[in-house]
């Protein structure tokens, strides 16, 4: 498959980092459901899984750290025409922008998710993330981490998410068919993607993840949500990665009628009369 | 003619509702209309009023001495009889004792209840204010029925035909040539000479939406919530998404968003929630997207007083953020004022890529005036979006001599992908480290500033040319200024002037030069305590106050205060 859509640009990134390769699964995804660079938007927040956007030519918004959710559900709501996908680590997305990652979950506008889990942060070098294991040690948490790691797989479908999933960085192919999946998926979805940082996370390495990671078959039943939410707690020797949860609802568009049906309301002119006759709320 | 009414009581005794009723009846009768609400940050209890002042000429400013009283517990006559002219009046229920001859205690309970229901004692109230004053009472019914259920609404008209037949006309104030009042339908606009009646923050929602604004999300924080109302209640209609966002933080973002995919979008909130909002004008700043952001100010820090006005958030706003960017804020001076320059906002921020911050205050949000309808058919809306690129890849960030670059909405051009970081970037939008890049991009965002001062508008001039004080304000305080200039120059032998800014940022200083010059003596009036109009004039124009009068007890000047307070400096 050629990529020439989708150049590579020369990255900040150490190598053997695992977000090379999420980044690769990216692009072939999107080669497989033929979208065009300019019919893509792919934003992210701040540290070394938001520089996602840099490398890729598709229309790219790298906002602020923990932000990108709320910018990329705007940008979605006034054009339905773009496919939005949203690439944060794990600080960006579960820690600083806590808030957003809960509550668009509920909104479950039509965009995707990626969080490059590496279980730490990454660009400022190593502190622990909301994912870092209990013990892990760090240059502040320097007796080990005491506060235990947040679920952010069972979490999401806890919140109502219709589609959840967990990846690893090193099975590209598995990565891009979920990417596909979720991309293709009506409403938020997220796809937690455990990724090996090189340089700051030297316990949770590559082969600490190709050790534990099984992938789910088919007799997996990812629609009934008590059993995702005991596959999600799934963690330690052995974990789970595949389509954890799905289930089709309703999505913000859907759920309203002026931006459910007609074109994106971009492209919708101002009946600036229609405004005028508002003056009669004031008389 | 010139007449203040206050309708007082506590909150949940409908004193919003009764005060909206008698302003829209004046209004329809074809009287000039100036409220202002005063309102506890809490749901029951507490003291609420509403002070309606009308009369036959324009008005700009509410004012302290009273013609009439309706109050609706004794608490309010206490409260405010101290301000009750010596021949006014004071409606109340029988069951208020209250030794001062002035007072009218009726048997409005027991009206309610002949009508059927114990809520209406208030429109009976009203009934009897409405004969004192000798005004028609005819537009009543009409007016219910556009706020309540028709049974409802009928026992409410009924109140106050009954409340009528409680009190001997003792004013005859209809005015000639009315009754402007012609049946309303649902549809109609407002006829010649006929005025319509807004407050502040309903002028700047309406501006939005004339101004084709297509995305609002906000975090309710009064005094600003109301302009999330009003776009709400036209969500449907006008197609524009409102939303209640998690916090200001994502409110600002998801603006952000909206705009850089090609939308007009706006956000709102007060000072607590600007503060959150901070990073986020920074990144508009940076990704140069265009955005307007209402700030409705109420007095500070923190929560402060949370139903009440002050001036005191105009050095936070414009220098708000880290690092150096370009940005306009404008502080309206009353509704009409905030209607048009919301239009402007949203011109200029897509002509220059910024965002542009309407600075109100509460005393403005929530004051409702009657002014003439506004201009619609004179708005145009300037995008300045590009719709062919010359540069393979598309430089987002070209360098310009007016450091605008042309601006492509993601997705429109086929084969053309629109990137921006809030990281430093180079023009084609990529993170760079380089110091030479990092000295262009400041010097490209910053010229837009200089490009931006040629579209200033001038403060506004109050008095004669032939001034000898000059007074120096700003925004919503041009109201009560406006006639406290007129009673300062009245008879007096010191002449008074005054400059309103509204553009305060970047601050026009062409006429503020001319002025200052020519003044003996120069005194800001500023709603806050510091001052903060006089220090930005000094920074900007070298040009010293020599007097300030400030009040930041959370209740808005009026004209006989600034009246009082500028004579005693004399
Ligand atoms: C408001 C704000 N606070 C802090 C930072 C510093 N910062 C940048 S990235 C980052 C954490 C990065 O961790 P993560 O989101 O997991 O991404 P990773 O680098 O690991 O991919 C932090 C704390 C910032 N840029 N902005
Ligand atoms: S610091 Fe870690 S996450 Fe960042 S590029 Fe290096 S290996 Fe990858
Ligand atoms: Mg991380």
């Amino acid at each position: 498959m050629s990529n020439t859509n989708y150049v590579i640009l020369e990255t900040a990134w150490c190598p053997g980092c695992g977000n090379f390769n999420i980044l690769e699964a990216l692009k072939n995804a999107l080669e497989i459901l033929g979208k065009k660079p300019h019919e893509v938007l792919i934003v992210g927040g701040i540290g070394q899984a938001a520089k996602t956007p840099q490398y890729i030519n598709t229309n790219g918004f790298c906002g602020l750290h923990g932000r990108a959710l709320p910018a990329a559900v705007g940008a979605k709501m006034v054009n339905k025409d773009l496919t939005v996908i949203v690439h944060t680590g794990d600080g960006d997305s579960y820690g600083e922008g806590g808030n957003h990652f809960i509550h668009n979950i509920r909104r479950n506008v039509d965009i995707t998710h990626f969080v490059h889990d590496n279980q730490i942060y990454g660009l400022t070098k190593g502190q622990a993330s909301p994912t870092t294991d209990l013990g892990h040690v760090t240059e502040v948490q320097v007796a080990g981490n005491i506060n235990p790691p947040l679920n952010p797989v069972l979490l999401a479908i806890a919140l109502g998410a219709g589609f959840v999933a967990r990846a690893f960085s090193g099975d590209k192919e598995h990565l891009t068919s979920i990417m596909v999946e979720a991309i293709k998926h009506k409403g938020y979805s997220l796809v937690d993607i455990l990724q090996p940082c090189v340089s700051f996370n030297k316990v949770n390495t590559f082969q600490w993840y190709s050790k534990r990671v099984y992938k789910l078959d088919e007799s997996y039943d990812p629609t009934d949500k008590l059993k995702a939410m005991e596959k999600a707690m799934e963690w330690g020797d052995r974990i789970p990665i595949g389509i954890i949860y799905r289930e089709e609802k309703p999505t913000y568009c859907d759920k309203i009628e002026f931006l459910r049906e007609g074109p994106a309301l971009i492209d919708r002119p101002v009946d600036i009369q229609k405004i005028k006759g508002y003056l009669n709320d004031f008389i | 003619m010139d007449y203040n009414i206050l309708i007082g009581g506590a909150a949940g005794q409908g004193v919003e509702t009764l005060s909206s009723v008698f302003e829209k009846v004046l209004q329809r009768n074809g009287f000039k209309v100036f409220s202002i609400r005063d309102y506890m940050s809490r749901v029951r209890g507490g003291h609420n009023f509403v002070q309606i002042r009308f009369g036959d000429q324009e008005l700009f400013s509410h004012a302290d001495e009273l013609d009439g009283i309706i109050a609706l517990n004794e608490e309010t006559v206490d409260l405010h009889i101290g301000r009750l002219k010596a021949d006014g009046f004071v409606i109340c229920d029988k069951q208020v004792a209250h030794a001062d001859d002035r007072v009218m205690a009726l048997p409005l309970m027991e009206v309610a209840r002949r009508v059927g229901n114990a809520r209406v004692s208030g429109s009976a109230a009203l009934g009897a204010a409405l004969a004192l004053l000798g005004i028609s009472a005819t537009e009543v019914e009409a007016v219910y029925s556009k706020i309540f259920r028709p049974d409802i609404a009928r026992q409410n008209a009924e109140a106050v035909l009954e409340g009528s037949k409680l009190v001997q006309p003792r004013y005859n104030l209809s005015l000639p040539g009315d009754n402007l009042s012609l049946p309303k339908n649902s549809l109609s606009l407002p006829k010649e000479g006929e005025n319509i009646l807004i407050n502040g923050n309903q002028a700047i929602a309406l501006g939005a939406l004339a101004a084709g604004c297509k995305f609002y999300s906000a975090y309710p924080m009064t005094p600003s919530t109301s302009i999330m109302n009003y776009l709400a209640s036209k969500m449907m209609d006008a197609e524009i998404v409102v939303e209640q966002a998690e916090d200001e933080i994502a409110a600002i973002n998801m603006a952000i968003g909206a705009s850089y995919a090609g939308a007009r979008a706006m956000t709102g909130t007060s000072g607590g929630g600007f503060s959150l909002m901070v990073e986020g004008l920074g990144l508009a700043g940076m990704l140069e997207v265009p955005l307007v952001i209402a700030e409705v100010q109420r007095p500070g820090p923190v929560t402060g007083f949370p139903t009440r006005t002050e001036q005191g958030d105009l050095k936070f706003v414009i220098s708000a953020s880290q690092g150096e960017f370009p940005r306009m804020v404008i502080a309206p001076r009353n509704a009409e004022d905030a209607f048009y320059q919301t239009v402007r906002a949203f011109n200029l921020a897509d002509k220059y890529q910024i965002p542009v911050i309407l600075l109100s205050d509460q005393f403005l949000a929530d004051s409702t005036v009657t002014i003439k309808p506004f201009d619609f058919d004179g708005i145009r809306h300037e995008r300045y979006i590009t719709h062919t690129v010359e540069d393979k890849p598309y430089k987002r960030y070209k360098i310009t001599p007016t450091g605008v670059s042309p601006r492509v909405i993601p997705g429109k051009i086929p084969g053309v992908t629109v990137l921006v970081d809030s990281d430093e970037h180079d023009e084609y939008g990529h993170i760079t480290e380089s110091a030479d890049v990092r000295q262009q991009m400041v010097d490209k965002r910053l010229r837009k500033l200089e490009y931006l001062k040629q579209e200033l508008q001038e403060p506004w001039f109050l008095g004669d040319d032939d001034f000898d004080v000059l007074i120096l304000a700003w925004g919503s305080t041009w109201g009560p200024l406006a006639e406290a200039v007129s009673m300062l120059n009245s008879g007096q032998r010191t002449r008074y002037a005054a400059l309103v800014f509204g553009d305060v940022w970047p601050l026009p200083t062409k006429v503020l030069v001319e002025k200052a010059k020519k003044a003996k003596k120069i005194i800001n009036v500023e709603q806050n305590a510091t001052g903060q109009l006089a220090s930005l004039v000094a920074e900007v124009a070298g040009i010293f106050c020599d007097f300030s009068v400030l009040k930041y007890d959370g209740r808005p000047m009026s004209p006989r205060y600034i009246f009082e307070k500028v004579r005693e400096k004399e």
